[in-house]
């Protein structure tokens, strides 16, 4: 365009002196477009990730409070009928729903202490000099990579009563087999034991990267001191790593609260009953039931909710240990400094 | 400060070579012990997998590996859609890596190199929607996609995962350090629009994160249980649906499961055994922030 202008012949002189003020125009729209850039593109480029969010996150998440206060049945879900607090009602006097209640934090406690107290033990060992470093590492992720559906299958038959693996292990030392499915303990020990496998390798990694972020002359400064070597692991690095610490206890309770996979496929057939007397039947699970098996998305709605709150309730709780620990902390801190 | 004591001062370094203390044998014991923990049990599905069913009754059980193998697989496939399963898997975790890469890379970089009003309060916002367990909005999720008849379609599973927040924190965190804001600067004086300096500059220098983080995305979506398991069926499985039907089904040969386990399982161990460095990488990377 501009090029069009420069070889325009005397004759056009009129429209030369129009074109003339163009560059200067169009350099003022420039800059206006590039302000414009400026100032929209960013939000642009973050939006995805928000719009994608709040649909597909946030507010099915909001609505299933609205569905869990209707009647709606998985064949015809259009079909909404509005029973008020009906649902909940029919869940607070169900014996299933505390049993799966009480489930899920027996195996939420035994899946997710052991884990995250071995994870930092692990980590500790992992953050020595170490010869083949990048071997132990990639070894201990790999549970991580192996998914929940193949892990259990691997697992349930690890843990069989007559042929299992485990109970061979456990006869060499003379331990009876254990019938781990079908008993209450037994059952949510296995199932918490797959949790643990799977994810203790992924959070040592997690509780390494912030190991090494600690100063050094920390630990230098401990050793002139003459802390030993577990004194340095409780005095500076757990403080050091302590936002890692509840951010793992954080996102390890969310996952333990909405269990699903390792109990679905424990049992074998019928997995979603969680065992014959419902012993390991996880909230996650009795979703499951009501909405796919019974049909009636309402109520599986309002535990969802039920799960949801409970959620909010079990982080709100961390968060507040936390930040009474941290004060603790600094506290101890300052009257060593005074 | 009082100097430390020859001996003392003699062990304190023989200690601290590299920076960092040597392991001790105990320590090497313990992190063999919880590799074999870690690894027995996919050894032991290539062992049962390999051999009959009557052979992994035995007391004691087999250790090597048999030469079953192939027949194994064969009844698995035939039990279970296990090759449908694999290319869907593929389709759906290929498509999510891809997505997530690409938006995660846009949203890195505008966190890490542009100024706008609100980026800090924006960011600090898609950090707390890591706690938000989303997956409790399956009821009204599955409504809505069987109400638009997405049902057992592969788009339901791949749209609502096609962006992370781990995503965002880990491009954001990369380009901070591996980007200088000066070339930035530079092509902006040039007059190049920040779509430009994406592609020109931003891309190629974000390569290495973006292969690390498509690594991580594929295998966390190959993996994924929950909704595949509600939005699909065995008509139309990915790896984990096809695993379900196979874990949950009446099939009595326990080598045959694991079988159909171990094809389903395969491929991300390859994965994981070519590229497990970066992907440990990744995952150190991301969580220092995270």
């Amino acid at each position: 365009m501009r090029l069009k202008a420069q070889m325009a012949t005397p004759d056009q002189a009129g429209s030369l002196v129009a074109e003339a003020r163009g560059p200067r125009q169009r350099s003022a729209w420039r800059t206006r477009l590039t302000k414009l850039d400026a100032k929209v593109s960013p939000y642009l480029y973050i939006s995805p990730f928000f719009l994608l969010f709040a649909g597909f996150g946030l507010f099915p998440l909001a609505y299933t409070a609205w569905i869990s206060l209707h009647s709606v049945s998985l064949q015809n879900v259009d079909d909404r009928t509005w029973v008020g607090l009906d649902n909940y009602s029919r869940l607070i006097h169900d014996d299933q729903f505390w049993n799966a209640v009480m489930n899920t934090l027996t195996i939420g406690l035994i899946s997710t202490v052991p884990q995250l107290l071995m994870a930092l033990g692990l980590a500790h060992l992992l953050h020595y000099k170490l010869r083949g470093s990048t071997f132990f590492r990639v070894s201990l992720l790999m549970p991580y990579a192996t998914s929940v559906a193949a892990a259990t299958i691997v697992f349930a038959m690890l843990f069989g009563r007559d042929f299992g693996l485990i109970n061979w292990f456990l006869g060499v030392f003379g331990v009876d087999n254990i019938d781990w499915e079908n008993g209450k303990w037994s059952s949510q020990i296995a199932i918490s034991t797959i949790v643990t496998w799977r994810w203790t390798g992924y959070n040592a990694l997690i509780y390494l990267a912030a190991m090494q972020a600690i100063p050094k002359d920390l630990y230098e400064a401990a050793e002139v001191d003459g802390a030993s070597r577990w004194q340095q692991l409780r005095h500076v690095t757990i403080p050091g790593i302590k936002p890692t610490i509840v951010f793992t206890v954080i996102i390890s309770t969310i996952g333990a609260t909405q269990l699903f996979g390792e109990p679905l496929l424990f049992g074998g057939a019928g997995g979603y009953r969680g065992g014959a007397d419902h012993q390991y039947q996880t909230l996650g699970l009795l979703l499951y039931e009501q909405g796919w098996f019974n049909f009636q998305l309402g109520r599986a709605a309002a535990t969802a909710w039920t799960m949801f709150l409970i959620i909010m309730v079990a982080v709100a709780v961390n968060a507040l240990l936390a930040s009474r620990g941290r004060s603790a902390f600094t506290i101890g801190r300052r009257r060593r400094q005074a | 400060m009082t100097v430390a004591p020859a001996s003392v001062r003699r062990r304190f370094e023989r200690r601290r070579v590299g920076g960092e203390r040597r392991a001790g044998p105990l320590t090497y014991a313990a992190l063999i012990v919880t590799t074999i923990v870690a690894i027995v049990p996919l050894y032991w599905t290539v062992v049962a997998a390999s051999r009959t069913n009557a052979d992994i009754a035995k007391t004691p059980p087999p250790f090597t590996p048999g030469d079953n193998l192939w027949s194994n697989i064969r009844s698995a496939l035939d039990q279970v859609d296990m090759v449908k399963a694999l290319l869907n898997s593929l389709v759906v975790s290929g498509s999510i890596a891809l997505g997530t890469v690409f938006f995660c890379t846009l949203a890195g970089f505008a966190f890490a190199k542009l100024r706008f009003r609100g980026s800090t309060v924006l960011l600090v916002l898609i950090l707390a929607t890591m706690m938000v367990p989303s997956q409790l909005g399956v009821v009204p999720l599955f409504i809505l996609i069987a109400e638009v008849g997405w049902v057992n379609q592969l788009q339901a599973v791949i749209l609502p995962t096609l962006v992370s927040a781990f995503g965002v924190v880990f491009m954001r965190q990369y380009l901070i350090n591996a980007l200088p804001t000066e070339i930035i600067e530079a092509a902006v004086v040039d007059g190049a629009s920040t779509f430009r300096i994406f592609r020109s500059i931003v891309l190629p220098a974000a390569r290495p994160a973006m292969a690390v983080l498509g690594m991580l995305t594929f295998l966390m979506a190959w993996n994924d249980f929950f909704w595949p398991i509600i939005a699909l069926s065995s008509q139309n499985p990915t790896v984990q649906v096809a695993l379900n039907s196979l874990g949950q089904g009446y099939v009595p040969d326990r080598s045959i499961i694991l079988a159909g386990t171990l094809v389903g399982t395969v491929p991300v161990l390859i994965v994981f055994a070519l590229l497990g460095k970066q992907i440990v990488g990744g995952i150190m990377e991301g969580a220092v922030k995270g």
